[in-house]
């Protein structure tokens, strides 16, 4: 037995672990969306990818975990920049709700080849560091957990520097704000373009990973962490990055809550209904100005 | 047209007519009898169909080799439906029209199985199936049969275990999808007649990942024993988060995890963990005067030298089809009745007593399945196999 206020806990443990890898995927969005205006749903396979790859790495290749990772999320960037040079670059003209479309087609695409590489069965990754529970106040932390709040803290507090201290960061943001000033100003913004879809995927497959040991991994598992990541970057604010991880936090909390207290039934629906509401009343997200330019 | 025209044309025409009716005419001479096969031995089923389809190949080898059924031999017609409703329906229609089957096994999963009982019972051709869906059996459908074990006996196997072990309270999560719906329906109906009251009632989504709300809520009540309802990975991540969270009441699964593919990937979470299975998993443990004990072994071993790898539970639902059908089929030559599609749906529903892979089956007219709930037995999880926990 465990009290109500324990129970709680757990929910809100629960949470902040799956709430971070929505925010991370929402990242994701934020990093593409900034620098094209595309809404990239071919998000939820990086993260798929991210998993898999993995899992190859340890498995057939014979790889410890770390290289395992590193390899996985290096590949999913390559991924991520062959499929703007080969699927968005050759269509620059066209409109943003047309390349939007052209990446629902190479998320299908995407999952359509791992299934065949894969197969349709799931795979599991060892925990980074055990599973033996932590106790907290009644309720329990997994190691994982730390492990999936810790690189969503790097990663954050890397792309943070990345975007503030570095001039191709800054440049980025600068094709986000205004594309064709920057590239007036001397931005090749073709390449921070390319960049963006590669950071995307570095960062969708660090999602991936870090969730695999908890989750398992299966060439279809991206599609309903897309949308709750997308979720998550609706609520915080489309575009603004570290919004997908106040918006995912959100998202995994009171998703989390709904299920633990009002029924397990409704738990996509809770996330779903969120989103409507936010479309509805507060579309620039919760981070967003009402008025004005993003910077 | 002139008459030297005419006969080029007949000089054409007639040829192919007779090469027609020549071709034809094997199909309406019964050399041997004819069973018409469809499996998934490829797409999202492969794992159970491809077992299926070596099984009943490897069947049909043996027969005829052994003289087949009263000297006439047996032809297996194989298609494969990749568990496409649409592509088992063109299947069935070409082996009722066209290679004109006495009698039909499979197909592998109860969606392609729901889609062709129109079409079954409209041309009257005896089915045997190899999917687990109670549906496709109740109600009763003249010509559809079935072999697997259906959730009813899963969740009946699961009772009786509790109710010996005096417990009186369970929990039940359950996914939302045709398999979890069906096993939570089951679960709620039988659990009074075993003397069990259900204080938790938990979904989750086919692509959740991460039951620990769930099983938080669980902990806060006073079940004595949860029961979880899906197939992988699911099951897995249950096992991982109660083990988290430190849930010391038993787990019982169900008998969609029945596969070492679920060991895998809970790692040792699953360790001390139950569920419902065929005799297959544990053959080597079942008591030497185990009525199905020599069956399983034949076929395990006869499959297990041919494919190498290890036969399966899903193979063992074609063999039962294939035997059965046969079994049919050689009660009618014996009692020298004419076998025909109908006398054999007739002679179907007269087999009793008969040993398969999945059970003891007694088909009626009332019940187009024949097995009860001793066709499952239950396992405990032990060093990452199975081990008989009766």
């Amino acid at each position: 037995m465990i009290s109500l206020e324990q129970q709680i806990l757990q929910f809100v443990i629960t949470g902040i672990t799956i709430g971070s890898i929505y925010g991370l995927i929402g990242l994701g969005f934020s990093i593409i969306y900034n620098s094209t205006e595309i809404i990239n749903f071919a998000q939820g396979e990086f993260v798929m990818l991210g998993g898999l790859i993995t899992v190859t790495g340890i498995q057939v290749l014979h790889l410890p975990l770390p290289f395992a990772a590193i390899l996985a999320v290096i590949m999913v960037a390559v991924i991520g920049i062959v499929m703007d040079l080969f699927a968005i670059r050759p269509l620059k003209d066209a409109s943003a709700i047309t390349l939007i479309i052209i990446t629902i087609g190479a998320s299908i695409f995407i999952r359509g080849v791992s299934s065949f590489v894969w197969g349709k069965e799931p795979y599991t990754i060892p925990a980074f560091s055990g599973e033996e529970p932590i106790p907290f106040f009644g309720a329990v932390i997994q190691p994982q957990s730390l492990w999936v709040l810790f690189i969503t803290i790097v990663i954050v507090v890397g792309l943070k520097q990345f975007f503030d201290r570095t001039l191709t960061g800054k440049a980025m943001i600068a094709c986000a704000f205004q594309p064709r000033a920057a590239s007036l100003v001397g931005i090749d913004v073709s390449y921070m373009v390319l960049l963006s879809f590669g950071l995307s995927g570095a960062v969708g497959a660090a999602a991936g990973i870090v969730i695999a040991p908890m989750s398992m991994t299966q060439y279809d598992m991206g599609v309903m962490l897309g949308l709750k990541g997308f979720c998550a970057a609706i609520i915080g604010g489309l575009g603004y990055p570290w919004g997908a991880v106040v918006g995912g936090l959100a998202l995994g909390i009171l998703e989390s809550l709904g299920a633990g207290l009002i029924s397990s039934g409704y738990k996509d629906a809770i996330a779903f209904t969120i989103l409507l509401l936010m479309l509805f009343f507060r579309p620039q997200g919760l981070l967003g100005k009402t008025k004005g330019d993003r910077v | 047209m002139t008459k030297s025209r005419l006969f080029r044309l007949a000089g054409i025409i007639l040829p192919m007519a007779l090469v027609i009716v020549l071709a034809a005419a094997p199909a309406y001479a019964h050399e041997e009898y004819k069973i018409g096969a469809i499996f998934a031995s490829t797409g999202p089923a492969s794992m159970l169909g491809l077992p299926e389809k070596n099984t009943v190949m490897m069947l049909e080898e043996a027969l005829n080799a052994a003289g087949g059924i009263g000297g006439k031999k047996v032809e297996i017609i194989f298609y494969n439906t990749e568990a496409d409703p649409t592509k088992t329906v063109t299947a069935v229609k070409k082996l009722i029209k066209k290679d004109k089957v006495e009698i039909i096994i499979g197909p592998t999963t109860s969606g392609t199985t729901l889609a062709i009982i129109d079409i079954i019972e409209k041309e009257k051709v005896p089915l045997i199936s190899a999917a687990a869906s109670v549906r496709i059996i109740k109600p009763v459908k003249p010509y559809v049969f079935k072999t697997p074990q259906t959730d009813v006996m899963a969740v009946e196997k699961i009772y009786e275990r509790l109710q010996k072990n005096g417990i009186k309270r369970v929990a039940i999560i359950t996914v939302a999808n045709g398999f979890g719906d069906s096993g939570r329906n089951q679960l709620k109906i039988l659990a009074s007649k075993y003397g069990l009251t259900v204080v938790a009632d938990e979904r989750f989504g086919k692509k959740d990942t991460d039951m620990t709300v769930q099983l938080t809520k669980i902990k806060g009540t006073n079940a004595q024993a949860i029961i979880s309802w899906d197939t992988n990975p699911g099951p897995a991540v249950i096992a991982k988060n109660r083990k988290a969270l430190g849930i010391k009441i038993p787990l019982y699964n169900s008998h969609g995890v029945a596969s070492k593919k679920f060991i895998e990937l809970s790692g040792g979470a699953a360790e001390g963990t139950y569920l419902p299975a065929g005799k297959l998993l544990v053959v080597d443990q079942l008591t030497k005067n185990d009525p199905q004990r020599k069956v399983l072994t034949d076929y395990k071993n006869s499959y297990e030298s041919k494919f190498g790898g290890s036969a399966n539970t899903f193979g063992g639902h074609a063999y039962d089809a294939f035997q059965i059908a046969v079994k049919a089929i050689q009660n009618l030559v014996d009692k020298k009745i004419h076998v025909n599609r109908d006398s054999i749906r007739d002679e179907l529903e007269n087999i009793t007593g008969f040993v398969g892979t999945g059970g003891i089956f007694n088909f009626s007219a009332k019940d187009h399945n024949g097995l009860t709930k001793e066709g499952f037995v239950l396992v405990e999880i032990e060093n990452g196999d199975w081990k008989l926990a009766e």
